[in-house]
């Protein structure tokens, strides 16, 4: 590894009002260096990258970066362009992608002249598909990316930065979409760039890969580096450790008998527009007193699949029956009322209603409650006292229950929806994404809440990308791909990851079958 | 640099401020084309002002003018509050006015506490109607209904105009396009002694003031709330989206079918196809400037109004064309946009300061 500094934070304080979101941070990179940032959410990760990238003016502190020729030269802050212009590419963790233009448009936009946005389009595709080549990242350059998967848009997202010829590279949280294999395959492939001589941060909550891909780990606590450990000299405890000052307790989950079946999906199929929103004749069976985890990468099926459960999505064939009742004709209202907690993929989007308050988003699917409403006017009294408790049990922290619910924090706004699923003793809860862009304390939270719920004896089904979680958390594993589920009749994560990349055999799958852990 | 953010939270000061601001400023830009007009801009204001508070006459004036930019105004914010465009409420107002002269004009002989009602009742079903068929098209196959509504509007003109020469004509009317007169019984009673305020007013803040309590306290202005601000979680939370689009659908188009009501039985008597100087149309600027709030709408349509009164009197005495007035809607209606605007984002420089 080649040892020359090219990029170094010196003393970078900002504050927002009276919160100091990063105190005097100091940062070195190194020529061909992966280095780990790591920390909980709000702990000054995002914040620190957003003032190297421009986009933050810090309060003290100055950054220098080596140019083309390996000088240092301090870098113009608060100016994107100057970042840019220095080489240095960002991954944001929410996607920056015009989702009514293609992949190509997408990659190329602003790195070309606005005036003549054809010119050499044919350059920009040689070029592209040079780096898809190198990189192992593909995704379909013709494809607008409103019709891409979350997996799929992070891939753009990469190849853009890597299209501005970044010798910096940030990537915020880049695998919490890929299967194993991919991230695996991202990271040698940016080990081989960076013996090209890319150097790259990234921030990420996955203890496993930031100790098996990076060379150099600094961990910020509270705004504040707390300490910097050579890849080689840590391990899962330590580093865990240093990120929340203690030992993270890790949820026990008791071993228990499932009882009666609660959801039951038989022959479904859905014949979407694309692969993507298609299932194939599902068979899928919960029971009480269980988690059957759905792993599977994005864009496979996953998102049709939240959608039958939830009642938003009717199957083309097939049967679907809740706690032994068939239902034919699903649609939101019905599911909850036949006992089926959703906690949403996009919680922004289908969770919540930004603009209302705290208080009225925890009852909005007990509209038709006589606690909640009589003759149809609203007891106003019955959902402050419901929020007040609500917020106190679910320790939903914000400016209060009065508050527009878009004020809360990602983490909020779960424990938010979290109490509006729980609250009403769900039979089957459909969990989907449920701790994606959570910081550890209230992913851990999450996980606690659904072995609570499960340990009272409903169903659960966790859809998610995150394979650990999934082992954490689930009594039986399946695997979608390509709109097809297979029972994983292993635990073992190399497996379930060659599932997840569609290379499963009759051998490791049997449709009707899981173990049980 | 300059970089423009959106703010946390727009303070309360903020959301009742600017409207009241951009109203202040809106007035005083007005003193330009004044000036363009030749007109000395001192004793035009006065003048303005005489036209509006000079006298009771004038006040009075100026309340029934308000009357249907209150119900129009209802009709758009409560719509737009859903996030449906009903931009047809001209031509929803021409149907409730269609539907009063058709029932009020001798066809039914009965008392007027018969009558009345009967006229109120169907005048606002014809409007409810008009919006339903665009509703029905966008929840059905998704139609735009900003397209569907504003186009519907020509087409019930011209249907008016075909009635006004058919069988709505007035066969005393000495061959004009207009119909026959509403029987006395029929009338909305007038407030005061010689003047041409009508109970209509009273019937629009009742409306007004229903329409508020509805939106904050019942479920269905839960529901219209939530639909309007974010549908796909609406729709998750088991919420009817399109139940709920429809029934907005209906009440606005209702609201607007009123506003043709008031003007038909409590104005004017009889029907012609003048009869709203595009009280529709104001209606949504009347609604932008109470920021969608029915409680504010009657506020924005006694200052539109306010402006369309005293700005008439102001041209007379003055010598000035009286399109100053719509000049004046116009500008207050961009000083809102353009104050809402500051209410949701600040400008900052981030040259030197933090952001």
């Amino acid at each position: 590894m080649n040892m020359d500094k090219v990029l170094s934070l010196n003393g970078l304080t900002k504050r927002f009002g009276t919160v100091v979101a990063n105190d005097a941070v100091d940062l070195d990179l190194h020529k061909g260096e992966v280095l780990a940032l790591l920390g909980e959410n709000g702990a000054g990760k995002t914040t620190l990258m957003n003032m190297l990238f421009g986009h933050y003016m810090p309060d003290a502190g100055t950054v220098d970066v080596a140019d083309a020729d390996g000088t240092m030269r301090p870098l113009p802050l608060g100016h994107p362009q100057a970042a840019l212009a220095a080489g240095i590419g960002m991954v944001h963790q929410h996607f920056t992608l015009a989702e009514n233009l293609s992949a190509l448009d997408n990659i190329v936009l602003g790195a070309e002249p606005l005036w003549h946005p054809r010119r050499n389009r044919a350059g920009a595709r040689k070029k592209i598909k040079g780096i898809m080549a190198r990189s192992g990242l593909v995704a379909p350059l013709d494809t607008r990316v409103g019709r891409l998967s979350v997996g799929e848009r992070q891939r753009v997202e990469i190849l853009k930065a890597l299209y501005r010829d970044a010798r910096i590279l940030v990537l915020d949280e880049p695998t919490a979409v890929l299967t194993p294999q991919e991230a695996d395959m991202l990271f040698e492939n940016i080990g081989a760039m960076t013996a090209d001589g890319l150097s790259v941060i990234f921030i990420s909550h996955k203890l496993r890969e930031v100790l098996a891909f990076s060379q150099r780990i600094a961990v910020l606590r509270h705004g504040v580096k707390v300490g910097e450990i050579a890849t080689k000299d840590a391990d899962e405890r330590v580093i865990a450790r240093m990120m929340v000052g203690a030992d993270t307790p890790t949820t026990p989950r008791t071993k228990m008998t499932p009882g009666a079946p609660v959801l039951h999906l038989s022959g479904v199929s859905v014949h979407g527009h694309s692969k993507r929103d298609s299932l194939n004749n599902i068979d899928l069976d919960v029971h009480q007193y269980e988690i059957l985890g759905i792993a599977g990468v994005s864009g496979n099926g996953q998102t049709v699949l939240a959608g039958l459960i939830s009642g938003l999505q009717r199957a083309d064939t097939g049967q679907i029956t809740v706690d032994g009742a068939e239902i034919t004709r699903p649609n939101p209202r019905m599911m909850i009322r036949a006992g089926v907690g959703r906690i949403p993929e996009d919680r922004h989007h289908d969770g919540i209603i930004g603009a209302m308050s705290v208080a009225e988003n925890m009852v909005i699917e007990r509209l038709n409650d006589p606690e909640i409403q009589s003759r149809g006017l609203l007891n106003r009294e019955a959902i402050q006292q419901n929020a007040e408790r609500l917020v106190q049990e679910y320790d939903v922290r914000g400016p209060g229950a009065d508050a527009p619910a878009r004020l809360l924090s990602g983490g909020n706004i779960q424990k938010l929806i979290l109490a509006r699923v729980f609250e009403q003793g769900p039979r089957l809860i459909l969990a989907n994404q449920p701790t994606r862009g959570l910081d550890m304390g209230a992913a851990a939270e999450v996980g606690r809440r659904l072995l609570v719920a499960r340990a009272r004896g409903a169903g659960v089904v966790l859809i998610s990308e995150d394979l650990d979680e999934i082992l954490g958390l689930a009594d039986r594993i399946m695997v979608i791909h390509d709109g097809q589920l297979h029972a994983a009749n292993t635990r073992d994560r190399e497996e379930i990851g060659l599932m997840m990349a569609g290379e499963h055999s009759d051998e490791h799958s049997a449709k009707h079958s899981g173990v049980s852990a | 640099m300059i970089r423009i953010e959106p703010r946390n939270a727009p303070s309360r000061l903020m959301t009742t401020g600017i409207p009241v601001l951009s109203a202040v400023v809106a007035l005083a830009l007005a003193a330009i084309p004044l000036a363009f007009a030749g007109a000395p801009i001192g004793p035009a204001y006065v003048q303005m002002f005489r036209g509006v508070f000079g006298s009771m006459f004038a006040f009075s004036e100026m309340l029934t003018r308000a009357t249907p930019l209150i119900f129009t105004g209802l009709a758009a914010a409560l719509a737009f509050r859903a996030r449906l465009w009903n931009i047809g409420a001209e031509g929803q107002l021409y149907l409730g006015a269609m539907a009063a002269v058709a029932i009020g004009t001798g066809v039914l002989d009965v008392p007027g506490i018969v009558l009345l009602p009967m006229i109120i009742i169907l005048g606002a079903a014809a409007g409810a109607a008009g919006m339903a068929v665009p509703a029905l098209l966008k929840t059905r196959f998704g139609a735009d209904e900003v397209v569907t509504t504003l186009l519907l509007n020509f087409i019930i003109l011209i249907f008016l105009q075909m009635m006004l020469e058919g069988p709505l004509k007035d066969p005393m009317g000495l061959g004009w396009p207009q119909s026959a007169p509403i029987l006395d019984q029929g009338m909305l009673p007038t407030l005061m002694t010689r003047m041409r305020v009508h109970s209509g007013l009273i019937l629009a803040l009742v409306v007004a003031a229903i329409a508020q309590f509805m939106l904050v306290r019942s479920v269905w202005g839960f529901r219209l709330r939530a639909v309007g601000e974010n549908a796909a979680a609406a729709r998750h939370a088991g919420i009817s989206v399109n139940r709920s689009l429809f029934s907005v659908a209906i009440i606005s188009g209702g609201l607007a079918g009123l506003a043709g009501v008031s003007e038909v039985a409590g104005l004017k008597g009889y029907l012609t196809a003048d009869l709203s100087p595009g009280f529709g149309y104001t209606g949504i600027v009347v609604a932008m400037l109470a920021g969608l709030s029915p409680a504010g709408v009657v506020l924005a349509a006694l200052f539109i109004a306010s402006v369309f009164v005293g700005a008439d009197s102001m041209s007379r005495a003055m010598g000035v064309s009286s399109y100053l007035a719509d000049l004046v809607v116009a500008m207050s209606l961009l000083c809102v946009l353009i104050g809402g605007f500051f209410a949701r984002y600040r400008i900052t420089r981030t040259a030197r300061a933090a952001q």
